[in-house]
């Protein structure tokens, strides 16, 4: 951990009179896996969008690598690297699931339309390897081989989230944004799910920054957290730090449920709607 | 029952045909259009060439329609776009069809693109209303342009030749127009397995993820509408040639919907359903006038009577197959394959 990959500056997200984000400020450092936090409308997934380009911010910036992004449309970030799961899960349901995935690749892909048309040539060949690429790295780790050809409709809730996390990493991604990534799955699925995001970090060595409110599987794996809270970032730092910080047990009593606090914060049955 | 051969790389896996049956199919297939000019009536000639050139058109309106999700009513129109410039183009240069026809095509892609430009906006019924708009406007260019289009009058194809030859039989039109639509139906479907076709599809499954993955919706919308007008520039272009007159009335609005509904009926977003689409819209009117001809003897004046209901019968036979099978005749071949696919297993 270095340098950090990516910089938000002062983001401020407004829709109309409400301030979904306000002068939200923080780092991510190189190679961690830094987590957000902060109850539901703290505005998590509107920083997500923001940092994909498809939101644009009143004003503030977004730094990759020092250079800044904030100008660039949604398809030139993913191709510089910043790729992302949905919150709600945004798969194309007319393609399978390998064509799902292979859709991942595509800014990486120069295929152009007549190669295309007669598929010869660069077609051919592209596509063929992008195939043996994707069954070889990403269909062979996520252990999706047997659900390859089939639609993305048909699947379970839980391996539709692993195929949009397949399609991510497709993108060949530099940072990898994940928004609630074992939200709604079942102890299981919650297992494998966090066992692939600690290998993405530590074997692909892959920047990972996500959103969860699965407080056990937080304080597990995080680097870094930040709390949102009302579009503030109201406290970030070490996973243990945070979750003694006085300022952010108010953030989630404030929230009036403090059943939904114990749940939350209490490492055993930690629950993950949203 | 059909034993399926193992599939033994991904190359394979990839490949259009994946087993020697299917190959062995699709020769077959090939044997019988090429046989089939020689054999049958001159009526059904002419209907062949009819469908090869509806062909086409459903297949560059699936494009738009089926595949990318934007909902054009100027399928019509950009046919007209393309007759006009391919008779154009032959009568005042004596061009040969090898040129009229991909310039024809061209000309009516970049009219699409035009065409398209709202689609970065609006969506929907409001995209149709653009196109609809649009399509009025073409009308009016061939009302009005005379020095080109020569108004209502219309146009005659004067020169009508490929390859030195005179195209002044369905016989000859047909050998241009079949292998076209082959070429134009393979291509569809070679793109289909391409990042430009899973482009297409993403656009129209979720336009804004898409985006955020990588997707550059400006350039894919309009590509779309450019290369499903340069399929209708094609047709329109084949059209001229075959019946040699063009005037305004030939490309009215009905023709849009005629695609459309050829879309709808085969099966959106396959490439089957496009074909079997324009054989139904095609067939299915012609079926109904012999109909009214083999009552006459039976029903005194049945053409006189029947005529009117023919309208009502195709409507209803369209929306019959509708409610039976919402996803086209794709579908319900799928299902016939599937059954003879497990036969005798499963049934
Ligand atoms: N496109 C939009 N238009 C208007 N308001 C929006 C839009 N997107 C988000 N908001 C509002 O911004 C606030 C933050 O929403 P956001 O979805 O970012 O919250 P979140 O932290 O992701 O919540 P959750 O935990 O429920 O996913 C909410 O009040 C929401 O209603
Ligand atoms: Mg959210």
């Amino acid at each position: 951990m270095s340098d950090p990959i990516l910089t938000l500056e002062g983001i401020t997200l407004s829709f109309g009179g409400l301030r979904a984000l306000n002068e939200v400020s923080f780092d991510m450092p190189e190679g961690g896996i830094t987590t957000v936090i902060g109850p539901n409308g703290a505005g998590k997934t509107s920083l997500f969008n923001t940092i994909s380009g498809f939101y644009r911010p009143q004003a503030g910036r977004v730094l990759f690598r020092g250079k800044d992004i904030s100008r660039l449309h949604p398809p030139k970030r993913a191709k510089l690297g910043l790729a992302r799961t949905f919150q709600n899960i945004a798969l194309f349901r007319g393609m399978t699931v390998i064509d799902n995935i292979k859709l991942g690749a595509h800014s990486h892909l120069q295929t152009g339309l007549l190669s295309a048309l007669v598929y010869f040539g660069r077609a051919r060949r592209e596509e063929l390897e992008l195939r043996e690429k994707i069954e070889s790295k990403i269909i062979d780790f996520l252990e999706i081989d047997h659900i390859r050809n089939l639609p993305v409709a048909s699947l379970s809730y839980g391996l539709q989230k692993r195929v949009e996390l397949a399609r991510a990493l497709a993108i060949g991604p530099e940072i990898l944004l994940l928004d609630e990534p074992v939200a709604g799955m079942n102890r299981e699925e919650k297992e494998d799910m966090a066992r692939f995001i600690l290998d993405l970090n530590q074997e692909w060595q892959m920047t990972i920054l996500m959103v969860e409110h699965d407080m056990e599987m937080v304080m597990d794996i995080s680097d870094k957290v930040v709390v949102l809270n009302f579009g503030e970032v109201i406290a970030q730092g070490k996973a243990a730090e945070v979750k003694e910080n006085p300022e952010v047990l108010k953030a989630y009593l404030g929230s009036g449920d403090v059943a939904d606090m114990r749940r939350r914060l209490g490492a055993e049955n930690a629950s993950g709607a949203g | 029952m059909r034993i399926a051969d193992a599939v033994s790389s991904y190359s394979d896996d990839e490949a259009i045909f994946r087993t020697r049956t299917q190959r062995v199919w699709m020769g077959i297939l090939l044997a019988c259009l090429l046989a089939f000019p020689f054999v049958v009536s001159p009526y059904l000639l002419f209907l062949g060439c009819l469908i090869g050139i509806a062909v086409i058109s459903a297949t560059g309106l699936n494009i738009l329609v089926g595949l990318t999700g934007q909902i054009s009513l100027g399928q019509g129109a950009f046919m007209g776009v393309g007759a006009y410039t391919s008779v154009w183009l032959a009568n005042q240069f004596a061009l040969s069809l090898a040129v009229t026809l991909p310039l024809a095509g061209l000309l009516t892609a970049l009219v699409g693109v035009i065409v398209g430009l709202p689609s970065l906006r609006v969506k929907g019924l409001y995209l149709a209303i653009a196109t609809m708009a649009a399509s009025v406007i073409l009308h009016f260019v061939f009302v009005h342009w005379e020095s080109v289009t020569a108004g209502n009058l219309g146009l005659n194809l004067q020169h009508a030749k490929l390859f030195g030859m005179e195209l002044d039989s369905d016989f000859k039109l047909y050998f241009v127009i079949i292998p076209l639509a082959l070429i134009a139906v393979t291509g569809a479907r070679n793109l289909l397995r391409t990042r430009i076709g899973r482009a297409f599809i993403a656009v129209r499954d979720r336009d804004i993820s898409a985006e955020v993955l990588g997707v550059n919706l400006l350039r894919y919308k309009l590509l779309s509408f450019g290369l499903s007008s340069f399929y209708a520039g094609c047709a329109g272009a084949l059209w001229a040639y075959f019946f040699k007159v063009i005037t305004p009335e030939s490309f009215p609005l009905e023709v849009s919907i005629f695609y459309l509904a050829a879309i709808i009926v085969g099966g959106m977003g396959t490439i089957l359903g496009p074909i079997l689409g324009a054989a139904f819209m095609t067939l299915v009117p012609e079926m109904l006038k012999v109909l009214t001809l083999l009552l006459e003897p039976i029903i005194a004046n049945a053409q006189v009577h029947l005529a009117p209901m023919k309208g009502v019968v195709f409507g209803i036979l369209i929306v019959g197959f509708l409610l039976f099978e919402p996803h086209g005749l794709a579908e319900i071949w799928r299902k016939i394959q599937r059954f003879f696919r497990l036969w005798p297993f499963k049934t």
